[in-house]
């Protein structure tokens, strides 16, 4: 390839794929210069879940004032920059359009190129501000909206090995989390109740055909409905602390050995886990102890860099920018998009 | 001053750029093509083919509802972020008094409204004096049938402009005191809306300045009645 990955930049990113608001300034694809987010968990919490009209209302209520912040903090001026990168999907269409048009005034207002983002290289590129990419890697991307297991070769190629085939990862969390009656969002609040209890229930595994490395989730979510279900039925008290556990371990279980079974067949020189997901503390331990006894380097971003934010877009839209990926006035908001366009 | 007024409230995209004393450009399209991928190129061709650097307008206007949400939130999300970045004024001029403004020479009462579904319409109502549009109610969400009579009670001659009279004509034609506006009357013009966006006072806070719905988000009103409970 003719570019080089180590040329200085500057970019702006702004992301609203979902319920978090966000802007940021990325140096040179590595260096965070500023990181605003405002999120909307307070708001969608009573009802239980992301609601994407009222995600949109304050979408727009929160775009400018985070890009305002993120300039201000980043101390940079417009004709500092080299682009504006911008999430074009996936996610809900409402919300991806507020960030969208608000990246095409912007680019337009002041003649800066616009570099459209999948919000999964996104994820995966937050582990650059950790350390350097090793390529081949792969990476484990695990949110409320993704499960999915992606090849790199090299920086900006993307191949997906495995993806969910029915509910993603932390969508499992949230809906165990609402049937054992605990708040929105579900993931974190599992967590913290596992610490306290033991995996004795035997939920199942999905491990699909000999040698996939898709995933499943419904299966193991309506196991514990049932169990929870059956439980009540008989009148049997339910240690929640243990569901919780179980359930957690089951999902790691399947997330681990899937992302080690990948790691061997591509013979990679770095794991990578992404997204919401990987905030999970068991989630952590067991792929921290899984890759040490294969002596394969594994990077988890830090826990705020785990969550939707505009850094590891900016950081995506650099190699992008240096691919020579553009975008025109005309980009649209893509709630499915495909990873191997980008 | 040079302005540009921005309107994607509903199927008619509508974009034109003004002075004090003359219309510069104007463009109307209706139809159902996605607004987020014509507005900003749309906008961005105009300025170019009346040779105006963006950093060379005043104040930017745009027409804040009521309207379709997505529509809405386009054209105020580019409206906002073009004024806070230029650091130009911004403006927002209801949806309704825009169509309004076709009936200045009609002897009575101005109605435009937007079908919203369900029986429901959003409708304003608008009298003229002296070529003069004024704003007799708020703009507001109701069913047909409860407006029809509240109009009917005005005991005047009332013009009503929608671009979904389709609709409703039959509804209306039943009145001796209502009359249908024409294709070109119903039809809000973004010249109008640059015009009545050099009359009003620019916003005071643009990073919060946000569509007027006139309904609130379904969950957010189920939540609502369910606290009421
Ligand atoms: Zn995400």
């Amino acid at each position: 390839m003719s570019f080089s990955f180590e040329e200085k930049t500057l970019i702006l990113a702004i992301e609203t794929s979902c319920d978090e608001t966000a802007a940021a300034v990325v140096e040179n694809g590595k260096i965070i210069r500023s990181n605003a987010v405002a999120s909307q968990i307070d708001i969608h919490r009573r009802f239980g879940g992301v609601v994407p009209e009222v995600a949109s209302r304050h979408h727009v209520d929160q775009i400018t004032v985070m890009v305002e912040e993120a300039m201000n903090e980043a101390g940079v001026s417009w004709s500092d920059l080299d682009a504006i990168a911008v999430t074009q999907g996936p996610g809900l269409i409402g919300a991806l359009l507020v960030g969208v048009n608000a990246a095409k005034a912007l680019a337009f207002a002041h003649g800066l190129p616009l570099v459209p983002v999948h919000h999964i290289t996104g994820h995966i590129y937050a582990n650059r501000f950790v350390t350097e990419l090793q390529f081949p890697l792969i990476a484990l991307v695990v949110s409320g909206g993704h499960t999915e297991l992606v090849l790199m070769r090299t920086h900006g190629s993307y191949e997906v090995m495995g993806t969910t085939r029915d509910d993603a990862a932390g969508e499992a969390f949230d809906k165990v989390a609402r049937s054992l009656g605990l708040p929105y969002p579900g993931g974190p609040e599992i967590d913290r109740l596992a610490k306290n209890g033991k995996a004795v229930i035997d939920f199942p595994r999905a491990w699909l055909e000999e040698g996939s490395l898709d995933f499943s989730f419904s299966g193991l979510k309506s196991a514990v409905l049932n169990y929870l279900h059956n439980s009540r039925q008989r009148g049997q008290s339910v240690k929640a602390e243990d569901v919780a556990a179980s359930f957690q371990e089951s999902v790691s279980d399947v997330l681990v050995k899937k992302t080690m079974m990948a790691a061997e067949r591509f013979q990679v020189h770095q794991i990578l886990v992404a997204g919401g997901v990987s905030a999970n503390s068991n989630v952590r331990q067991k792929m921290t102890a899984a890759a040490n006894r294969r002596s394969i380097p594994l990077v988890i971003p830090p826990l705020k860099y785990c969550t939707d934010n505009a850094a590891m877009i900016a950081a995506a839209g650099t190699i992008g920018y240096l691919k020579g990926m553009r975008a025109d006035l005309s980009l649209n908001g893509s709630p499915n998009l495909a990873i191997e366009d980008f | 001053m040079k302005i540009l007024a921005i309107d994607s409230s509903n199927l008619v995209m509508g974009i034109s750029i003004a002075t004090e004393e003359k219309v510069l450009a104007e463009l109307i399209t209706n139809s159902k093509k996605n607004h987020s991928e014509r507005l900003m190129p749309a906008i961005a061709q105009m300025t170019e083919a009346i040779g105006i650097r963006p950093e060379e307008l005043d104040r930017i206007v745009v027409a804040y509802g009521p309207g379709s949400y997505t529509g809405l939130r386009i054209g105020v999300t580019i409206a906002k972020t073009l004024a806070w970045t230029l650091k130009k004024e911004l403006v927002g001029v209801s949806s309704l008094e825009i169509v309004a403004q076709n009936g200045r020479y009609f002897n009575g009462y101005i109605a435009p409204f937007f079908d919203a579904r369900r029986g429901q319409v959003f409708a304003g109502l608008y009298r003229s004096s002296g070529g003069r549009v004024e704003s007799v109610a708020a703009d507001q969400l109701l069913l047909m049938k409860d407006w029809l009579p509240k109009l009917e009670h005005l005991d005047q001659p009332v013009l009503f402009l929608s671009n979904d009279l389709s609709i409703w004509r039959e509804a209306l034609e039943k009145y001796q005191w209502a009359h249908l506006g024409t294709a070109t009357q119903n039809s809000p013009r973004p010249g109008e809306l640059a015009r009545l966006g050099l009359e009003k006072e620019p916003v005071s806070d643009i990073h919060h300045f946000l569509p007027v719905y006139l309904r609130m988000a379904e969950a957010e009103a189920k939540w609502l009645a369910n606290q009421e409970r």
